[in-house]
């Protein structure tokens, strides 16, 4: 039961936040790089102001897998780069911590653009 | 035409159809090269013509720096001179080789234009890999590409020849809009100044013509474009008889290239959607006698990759050209 209200909150979560997206999208001139864009300094700003965090805590990967997530996840090192290091752990803590989702995007990207081509849409 | 487009409503009327979109190249910008070449090649043979009697050819397309044109150009060898005319490129090509023609400075030419889905996409909007959401009044660039030859005399044929008769150049109209996916409502205010200075400069009404056909406009566009002649009618006294019966012969290829439920939302748009069209069907009806007297009216929506970026609004661009059996 514990593991269904989980995944509840986590689609509930990730959910609210691509619907945010898609009301952009349909009621706005906004083209869909621009709202990513958006998300990013979005998720960073509110995890800066600490509103983000309880998202985070209430629906887990429903907050840090849509792209706000990634604007968390560079905030938050960011933030404990310059409690451990201090001023240049500013700089360095936001990579630090988003480093194994920008590799798996790169090396993926990679791969996937040798094995296939991009077809026509019908 | 592509794939999609021969699946559409108006696939009997075209000279090929691909079975697929990389028409056997590398690429889809080599496709696009390869497919205004064969439209070019066909109609100089449909012509009757040697590619050597060809003294020059107009053509244009939507990449960068015409890179399918000047392609295909390379691999023809006919005297070329390429043109950027947005999606109005067919008529402007028309027209500047039915100049050529009429003034005594070429005996044969060649006008045609060409565009493919993919290449627009990704040069105008998104990567084909992003699956990118298409809002409702999006146009779906046709995979197509249209040639006509536009010559002095070719003597004697078995069907009767169609004839440029007038031509007129548009001005740009920009009516603001800065969604580079509403290319309708950018372009209908240019279709309408163009169709307007048309009529007015010939002393003629719509109903002089048996088809006005506007190139791209699209299902939006063109309920934008009625709308307008309804309006300026019943404005203007002059407007209102120049106009009447505009509705009755009026027709957008970009709304008839595909089905509805093709999901291409608002309907065609790209150079080769009108070229294709007049070139495929139009120009058939006329020789067999459907219609005397039609007006293309190639519309352009003057984007960049960079005005785009820069929030610029869309300038609007529209080129007519009557066409008349002989």
């Amino acid at each position: 039961m514990d593991a269904l209200m989980e995944l509840l909150k986590v689609f509930v979560t990730g959910g609210l936040i691509c619907v945010i997206g898609q009301i952009l999208l349909d009621t706005t001139n906004l083209t869909a790089p621009r709202i990513l864009v958006i998300y990013v300094v979005a998720g960073g700003l509110l995890t800066a102001l600490g509103w983000y965090q309880p998202i985070v805590d209430f629906g887990g990967s429903g907050a840090t897998v849509p792209l706000t997530g990634f604007g968390y996840t560079l905030v938050k090192g960011a933030l404990e780069g310059l409690k451990k290091e201090g001023i240049l752990g500013v700089i360095t803590g936001g990579l630090k911590s988003s480093a194994a989702g920008i590799s798996v995007a790169l090396v993926f990207g990679y791969i996937i653009a040798l094995i296939f081509n991009p077809k026509a849409k019908d | 035409m592509g794939v999609k487009e021969g699946k559409g409503p108006q696939a009997r009327w075209f000279d090929k159809i691909l079975q697929d979109d990389y028409y056997g190249e590398k690429t889809f910008e080599k496709a696009e090269s390869k497919l205004l070449k064969n439209s070019i090649t066909m109609a100089i043979e449909k012509a009757g013509l040697k590619k050597q009697t060809i003294d020059v050819m107009l053509t244009g397309d939507l990449l960068n720096q015409l890179m399918s044109s000047s392609y295909m150009a390379r691999d023809v060898s006919i005297p070329y001179l390429g043109l950027y005319g947005a999606c109005s490129t067919m008529t402007e090509s028309i027209l500047l080789a039915s100049v050529l023609v009429d003034g005594g400075f070429c005996t044969h030419t060649v006008a045609g234009a060409s565009s493919h889905f993919a290449t627009a996409e990704r040069q105008f909007r998104m990567p084909l890999e992003h699956g990118n959401q298409r809002p409702p009044q999006a146009q779906w660039t046709a995979t197509a590409a249209g040639a006509v030859t536009i010559s002095q005399s070719l003597g004697r044929t078995d069907k009767p020849l169609c004839c440029i008769t007038h031509g007129t150049v548009g001005r740009v109209v920009d009516p603001g809009i800065t969604d580079t996916n509403f290319m309708g409502a950018a372009m209908a205010p240019a279709a309408f100044d163009t169709i307007r200075a048309h009529l007015t400069d010939t002393g003629r009404k719509s109903s002089d013509y048996d088809l006005i056909l506007t190139g791209d406009l699209g299902r939006v566009g063109k309920k934008i474009l009625l709308d307008l002649a309804l309006k300026k009618s019943s404005q203007d006294e002059k407007d209102e008889s120049v106009f009447r019966h505009f509705r009755k012969v009026y027709e957008d290829c970009g709304a008839i290239m595909y089905e509805d439920c093709q999901d291409t939302h608002a309907g065609g748009s790209g150079c080769g959607c009108s070229a294709s069209i007049f070139a495929g069907r139009i120009v058939k009806e006329m020789r067999a006698g459907k219609y005397k007297r039609v007006l293309l009216v190639s519309t352009g929506a003057l984007i960049s990759t960079i005005s785009k970026q820069q929030g610029e609004t869309v300038p609007g661009i529209a080129h007519a050209v009557t066409v008349e059996v002989m």
